[in-house]
């Protein structure tokens, strides 16, 4: 199942940067009802950045996310993740950078209901073929991570939201990935539980040298990262070093 | 992998007790209606041979009138047959071991108060050897009985029950419309046969006294001639048909006023009867059976749209369209089995009383079961084809936002 398409990110990710755009353009509708999401996005993120995408609603930040988390392909231009052409790939190759090498945080958690802790962070180790016992450590260790340890048996009805955060980020980076996309991590959740993401964000990004993509619309949480990019009118408008940080 | 798949269907299935329980009924009442009913029908049809066996296969029935009308049936333009004939059937055809007359009517036997509506049956103790039947108590008919026609019967045990309860029915006179007999003996019980009907439910009298008193005519109606033990029935057939159409003056181009039933003949027809009905409820349970997976199709679509968001996120943490499809046929295959499964264990706990009921043997068919629940099993496949591809198929975008 590790296929061609893995092997060949981890070849070529050091020569070529982590995640490349260049003229990234897309499009919905047709003719007269043409609407422009993103216009000619270029954009580079080297591998151990952390950065923050931030932007008024249609501004086309959340179609960046989907093309960058290999969930949708350009209309235009060139999308290279670790050198390798996504706009290219088929549905079953992206969802195999998705599962080896990219871990998601949504908004909404997107945890499985009636699902305990431990089977949630599971399930991107089942589409692994992960065996069981080994799925079982990985996952335990992952929560651990999160400071969830004593928790894994609880259903998410059962976890505050942000117990059911880190939920979500053991999920997605129980698969050791190099990038984790976070569309509005702490958009549902008070500021205090929201910094804790976000120090647990940081300490991933620290630690593990994970790479973090983090769509936010709070100032605040933005200050978290040391690269802020920022979209109008699906341009990227600014891209900036974080001053706080540096 | 597999295993994870299955287990993830049955939890699928467990959260969704009631409604999966409800979604598998079309199944379970079609593969149960299937099983009963080819179960009932199996059994029946042991019964029937085995009635016929134990009437002994090697009994010819010779009736009056044309061919190709069942035994039950009496056509009154041909000419009656008589004693004379049995007698001629009995000396004349080496094959034939024994042959008895006998004319039946329905009649209402009455002893003090109790009364019961009966069958009596005019014959001779020739009857007794060819149908096998011993007396249990008491004497058969007397020759000088017989030749006089005297008033003189035998009971079967039913009657007994029914007009003597446990007194002694023996000498006794049991009035049968206008004539009043006396009860010389009682038949051995034989139960009831396959078609329902008591065995044990007659009265016999002379045939004499039958046709001077009850029937006022000379005719006997029905022939019953066994075969020697090693003798071949179709032979004995044929002898007996070129005896009575001499005896008849049937001339060479004419076809016969009488019919000579083998009972293997009769044994067929009646258990192509019960194959015929049998396989045509089965076709009705099968057409439950298709409802049954529509249904399955239907929920499981429903299942797709409501797991929307779960797609979705299984979709993006980098499962691939084979496996979302998977995950939903497995899941409608594993319920359909379930349905098939319960269906199963109700459609034997059905047979077992059907056979109950009807006293015939409780006769499973491992292949009839084998194929139901291999058809269970197609049905998820089929019908839970359609959907699952549904679910393989959204997008995983649209489906983290679908609410």
């Amino acid at each position: 199942m590790t296929d061609k398409v893995a092997g060949k990110a981890t070849e070529d990710r050091q020569a070529a940067p982590l995640i490349h755009l260049e003229g990234v353009s897309k499009i919905y509708g047709q003719g007269e009802a043409k609407v422009y999401a993103l216009r000619g996005i270029d954009l580079v993120i080297q591998s151990g950045e952390f950065a923050a995408i931030m932007g008024p609603s249609g501004s086309g930040k959340s179609t960046a996310m989907n093309i960058i988390g290999c969930l949708d392909t350009p209309t235009e231009g060139h999308y290279r993740f670790g050198g390798v052409e996504v706009g290219g790939l088929g549905r079953d190759q992206r969802a195999l950078l998705r599962r080896n090498f990219l871990g998601f945080v949504f908004q909404g958690y997107n945890l499985l209901a009636r699902t305990s802790a431990l089977d949630n962070v599971e399930l991107p180790l089942i589409y692994q073929g992960v065996p069981a016992a080994k799925r079982k450590s990985m996952a335990l260790e992952a929560l651990a991570k999160v400071g969830l340890a004593g928790r894994e048996s609880h259903d998410p009805s059962q976890l505050s939201g942000g117990q059911q955060q880190r939920v979500a980020i053991a999920r997605a980076i129980v698969t050791r990935p190099d990038v984790i996309l976070a569309d509005e991590p702490t958009g549902n959740l008070d500021s205090a539980r929201g910094e804790e993401i976000m120090d647990l964000l940081t300490a991933l990004n620290r630690d593990e040298g994970i790479t973090i993509i983090m769509v936010t619309h709070e100032p605040d949480m933005a200050e978290y990262a040391d690269r802020l990019i920022r979209f109008v009118d699906g341009r990227v408008e600014s891209d900036v070093r974080n001053p706080v940080r540096n | 992998m597999f295993y994870e798949t299955i287990r993830l269907a049955l939890q699928a299935i467990i959260r969704n007790l009631l409604r999966s329980f409800l979604t598998v009924l079309g199944i379970v009442i079609g593969v149960a209606a299937v099983i009963a009913l080819v179960t009932v029908g199996q059994g029946s049809t042991d019964q029937v041979e085995a009635d016929v066996t134990a009437l002994g296969t090697n009994l010819l029935m010779i009736k009056p009138g044309q061919a190709s009308q069942g035994p039950g049936s009496t056509t009154g333009s041909a000419a009656s047959l008589t004693v004379k004939d049995v007698d001629a059937i009995e000396t004349q055809i080496a094959r034939v071991r024994v042959a008895t007359p006998t004319s039946a009517r329905s009649m209402t036997a009455i002893y003090g108060n109790e009364n019961h509506a009966t069958s009596v049956t005019g014959t001779d103790n020739r009857y007794l050897v060819a149908r096998d039947w011993e007396i249990a108590f008491g004497r058969s008919f007397y020759d000088s009985e017989l030749r006089a026609g005297a008033a003189a019967c035998i009971i079967g045990d039913t009657i007994r029950a029914e007009l003597f309860g446990n007194g002694d029915p023996l000498g006794a006179a049991i009035r049968l419309k206008q004539i009043s007999c006396r009860v010389i003996g009682v038949l051995e019980a034989r139960g009831a046969s396959s078609f329902g009907t008591d065995q044990d439910d007659l009265i016999l009298l002379p045939i004499r006294t039958f046709q001077h008193r009850i029937a006022g005519n000379q005719d006997v109606d029905l022939i019953y001639a066994a075969v020697n033990e090693n003798a071949s029935t179709e032979k004995a057939k044929a002898d007996i048909e070129r005896l009575l159409r001499e005896r008849r003056r049937i001339s060479a181009g004419e076809e016969d006023d009488f019919n000579v039933f083998d009972m293997k003949q009769i044994s067929s027809m009646l258990t192509g009867i019960t194959t015929v009905l049998t396989s045509l409820l089965s076709a009705v349970a099968a057409v439950s059976l298709f409802v049954g997976g529509i249904g399955i199709m239907n929920i499981m679509l429903v299942s797709v749209t409501e797991r929307t968001r779960e797609i979705g996120i299984r979709l993006a943490v980098g499962a691939t369209e084979g496996q979302v499809l998977l995950q939903f046929l497995v899941e409608s295959i594993v319920l359909s089995l379930i349905g098939g499964l319960i269906g199963i264990i109700l459609g034997l706990v059905l047979a077992l009383i059907g056979v109950r009921i009807l006293a015939v043997p409780f006769a499973p068919d491992p292949t009839i079961i084998g194929v139901a629940f291999l058809f269970s099993a197609v049905v998820g496949v089929v019908f839970g084809y359609f959907p699952a591809r549904r679910a393989a198929r959204l997008d995983p975008i649209e489906a983290l936002r679908h609410q």
